[in-house]
C-alpha cells in the first residue's frame, strides 16, 4: 500500500465500499427469491459509484436522504451491513427492528435520515433538515439521492425552489438510470430534463459519468466544498445503469439484452479496478478486497437467517406518545 | 392576571411564548410576516424573532409540510402553518406518509415533534374549498395527534401542550372563533392532550362535541335547561386521542349520548365515539346514541345553502328533547 499514491489508497477504500454494496445487493436478491425477504427488493448493482464517490465526501455529522433504491446510500454513508440484511429479513434486530424492510432503512446515529417509499420525499425531507441546519446554524450539509424518475413529481420542484430562495446546504443527487420503474424516463418527461429543471431554479452544479468512481468523487468534493462555504444548493447529475430490473418483482422485459450488455461493458467496479491497476495496485490487494466483502455478506446473511423475529407486541410500540395504541 | 383576548391573539401569544422558551421552535406558512396570519395570529412575531423562525414560504404545500418534517427530524420544532385545511391537503402525504410514519418505520430512532395548524370549518361564506372540517381524517391515521381548541384559554394551553409534544400534531382552529373573546391567564401553562373540558354539568343527558360546534352546543344547552333538560357538555378538546373517560363516566349517569360535529356526519369522529360508547355501555343506554353532522355534500357558497348544511342550536335541543321524553 505504501507503494501507491493517496488518491490511489482513497480509491480502494471506496472500492471496498463498491464491493460490500453489490455483494449485499446480489445477496438480497437471492433471498429475495429464496424467499426470505418480504415485500420487493429494489437492487442498486451498476450505481454504486455513486453512492460511494459523493458519500466519501460527508462526515458522519452530515445528513443524506434516500429513496426506495437506498441500500447503497445506507451502506456509502456507513450503516452496518449485517443489521440491514437483519432488517431485510425481518428480525428484531434489524437496523430498524423489522419496522421498516428494505424501503425504509434509516440510521440516525450515521446521519442517514432514511430511504423512502415515496418518489422524491427524500428530496424534500433533505431540504427540511438543510434548514434546521441553518436554524441551528450548524456545519453540516444534507445530501438527498432520488432516480430520474422523481423528476417528474411536484413536489421536487417545490424543494429546488425553497432550497434556493432560502440558499439552504443541500445537494441534489440525480442518480439518472433511464427508467422511472419500467417506463422510459425520456418518454414521459417534456423539456430538456433534469439539468435544465434544477437550473431554471437558479441551481447549478455538475453532470457526471455516474460509472465514474473518480469523476463522481472530484464533482462531489467541490460541490460539497461549495455548499459547506454558504454557497447554496448544487446539484450532481450522474447517468447511470441499474444491472437488475425496477424490484425483484419486476421481469425487466422492457429492456434489451443489449442495451443491458453495454451497460455492463462501463461497470463501476469493473472501471475502478482498471483504474487501481493501473496505477500500481496490486491485484491480489483487489481480489482480497472482494473476498472481504463477499465473506462480509456471507457472514450477514446467516446472520439474519438465524436472528430472532420480532415479538408480536413490538407491533404496538413506537406508534406515537400521546395516544398510543392500547 | 387573566386576560380579555381572542382566540386568535391567545394563540399568538402561545406561539410567541414557546418561541421565547425554545429556541427550536419555529414556524413557517404562506403570509406569516406582513399579514401575520389568516387572523393576525402570527403578528409581530417575524419583527420579533426574524424571517429564519418566522418564515415566510412560497405557496408550497407539500413543501411547506417536508420542511417542517426534515426540520423536526433534524432536531427543530417546527410549527407548519397550513392556512386552510382544506390546503393541507396539498400535504397530506408529506403529512400522512412521513411525519406519521418516521418513528414507527425506523423503530423509534427519530420523533417527528411538529405542529401543523389548519384552520377549519365555515366562516361567513368561503363555500366548498375553504369551509371543511377534516378532522376525522386525521384521527384515522396512526402516529398523529388532533386538537381542536374552541375557546380562547383553550387555543392558548393547548397550542402549548402542542408544541411541546413530541409527536406530530394536527392542530385544527376554526375560522369561525377567530374573534371570539374570553378570559387566558397568560401565565397559563400547556393543557394536558387528551382532556376533555366538562362545560356544564347536568344528568339528564351528554352532549358530545368539539371545535366551533361547541358554540352551538351551549346555546342548545341554555335553550334546554329553560325546558327542564340538564346537560353535560363536553367539549373534547383533543380528538386523538380523545377523553374516553369523561365520556364514560358522563354516559354512565346520563345514559343519553348526543353528539353534535359540523363535519360531515357520514363517517366523522362522532360515528367513533358511538360505536365506542354503544360498546361499553349498551346496559346503561336509556335512549338510541344519536349524532348531528353536515349532510355529505359540499358546503355550498349561498347562505340559505350554507345553513341547510349546519347544525344549528335548535336541531340539538330538537334531538335532545326527542331522547329526553318522558325521562324520569
Amino acid at each position: 500500500m505504501s507503494r501507491v499514491s493517496n488518491q490511489a489508497a482513497r480509491v480502494l477504500g471506496m472500492l471496498r465500499t463498491m464491493h460490500v454494496i453489490r455483494e449485499f445487493e446480489e445477496a438480497a436478491g437471492r433471498a429475495w427469491h429464496a424467499g426470505h425477504v418480504r415485500g420487493s427488493v429494489h437492487q442498486y448493482v451498476g450505481q454504486e459509484a455513486i453512492a460511494v464517490g459523493v458519500c466519501a465526501n460527508l462526515r458522519p455529522t452530515d445528513y443524506i436522504s434516500s429513496n426506495h433504491r437506498g441500500h447503497g446510500h445506507s451502506i456509502a454513508k456507513g450503516a452496518d451491513p449485517v443489521g440491514m440484511m437483519k432488517e431485510l429479513f425481518g428480525r428484531a434486530d434489524g437496523t430498524c427492528g423489522g419496522k421498516g424492510g428494505s424501503m425504509h432503512i434509516a440510521d440516525f446515529s450515521i446521519g442517514m435520515l432514511g430511504a423512502n417509499g415515496v418518489v422524491a420525499d427524500g428530496a424534500t425531507i433533505a431540504v427540511g433538515a438543510a434548514q434546521a441546519i441553518k436554524i441551528l446554524r450548524q456545519d453540516r450539509v444534507a445530501v438527498t439521492f432520488f432516480g430520474d424518475g422523481a423528476i417528474n413529481r411536484g413536489p421536487l420542484m417545490e424543494s429546488f425552489n425553497w432550497a434556493k430562495i432560502y440558499n439552504l446546504p443541500v445537494l441534489f443527487v440525480c442518480e439518472h438510470n433511464g427508467y422511472a420503474a419500467t417506463t422510459r424516463t425520456a418518454d414521459v418527461t417534456a423539456g430538456e430534463g433534469f439539468v435544465a429543471r434544477a437550473r431554471s431554479f437558479g441551481i447549478d452544479g455538475e453532470s457526471v459519468d455516474g460509472n465514474d468512481l473518480l469523476a463522481v468523487d472530484a464533482a462531489a468534493e467541490r460541490l460539497i466544498a461549495r455548499i459547506r462555504a454558504g454557497g447554496g444548493p448544487a446539484y450532481l447529475f450522474a447517468t447511470t445503469y441499474r444491472h437488475h430490473p425496477h424490484n425483484t418483482r419486476d421481469t425487466g422485459n422492457y429492456r434489451t439484452q443489449d442495451e443491458i450488455d453495454r451497460w455492463k461493458q462501463k461497470d463501476p467496479i469493473a472501471r475502478t479496478t482498471a483504474w487501481l491497476l493501473s496505477q500500481g495496485v496490486a491485484q491480489e490487494e483487489i481480489t482480497s478486497i472482494e473476498n472481504e466483502a463477499r465473506a462480509l455478506i456471507e457472514r450477514a446473511f446467516e446472520a439474519a437467517l438465524v436472528a430472532p423475529l420480532p415479538s408480536p407486541s413490538a407491533a404496538y410500540t413506537d406508534v406515537q406518545d400521546v395516544g398510543a395504541p392500547q | 392576571m387573566i386576560t380579555e383576548m381572542t382566540y386568535a391573539e391567545a394563540a399568538r401569544l402561545a406561539l410567541e411564548q414557546e418561541m421565547e422558551r425554545d429556541p427550536r421552535v419555529w414556524a413557517l406558512g404562506e403570509d406569516l410576516g406582513p399579514e401575520g396570519g389568516l387572523a393576525g395570529q402570527y403578528r409581530g412575531l417575524q419583527e420579533k424573532f426574524g424571517p429564519d423562525r418566522v418564515v415566510d414560504t412560497p405557496i408550497s404545500e407539500s413543501m411547506i409540510m417536508a420542511a417542517a418534517v426534515g426540520a423536526a427530524v433534524a432536531g427543530t420544532r417546527p410549527v407548519a402553518e397550513l392556512r386552510f385545511a382544506d390546503f393541507a391537503l396539498c400535504a397530506a402525504d408529506e403529512l400522512v406518509n412521513q411525519a406519521a410514519k418516521i418513528r414507527y418505520m425506523f423503530n423509534g430512532q427519530s420523533r417527528v415533534p411538529l405542529v401543523t395548524r389548519q384552520a377549519v370549518g365555515m366562516r361567513g361564506g368561503t363555500a366548498a374549498q375553504h369551509s371543511q372540517s377534516t378532522e376525522a381524517w386525521w384521527v384515522h391515521i396512526p402516529g398523529l395527534v388532533v386538537v381542536t381548541p374552541a375557546t380562547p384559554a383553550d387555543n392558548h394551553g393547548l397550542l402549548k401542550a402542542a408544541i411541546r409534544c413530541d409527536d406530530p400534531v394536527v392542530y385544527l382552529e376554526h375560522k369561525g372563533l377567530w374573534g371570539m373573546k374570553g378570559p387566558v391567564d397568560p401565565d397559563a401553562g400547556p393543557i394536558p392532550l387528551g382532556k376533555a373540558d366538562l362545560v356544564r354539568r347536568g344528568d339528564d343527558l351528554t352532549l358530545v362535541t368539539w371545535s366551533g360546534m361547541r358554540v352551538e352546543c351551549a346555546k342548545a344547552a341554555e335553550m334546554l335547561a329553560r325546558e327542564g333538560i340538564a346537560v353535560d357538555l363536553i367539549d373534547l378538546r383533543t380528538l386523538w386521542p380523545w377523553d374516553r373517560e369523561k365520556v364514560f363516566e358522563s354516559v354512565s349517569r346520563t345514559g343519553r349520548l348526543l353528539i353534535a360535529q359540523e363535519a360531515v356526519r357520514v363517517g366523522g369522529f362522532g360515528a367513533e365515539v358511538a360505536a365506542e360508547v354503544g360498546e361499553a355501555l349498551w346496559s346503561k343506554l336509556r335512549a338510541p346514541i344519536r349524532r348531528l353532522g353536515a349532510p355529505r355534500t359540499p358546503v355550498p357558497f349561498s347562505l340559505p345553502l350554507e345553513e341547510a348544511c349546519r347544525v344549528s342550536p335548535e336541531q340539538i335541543v330538537a334531538a335532545a328533547v326527542e331522547m329526553t321524553k318522558g325521562k324520569t
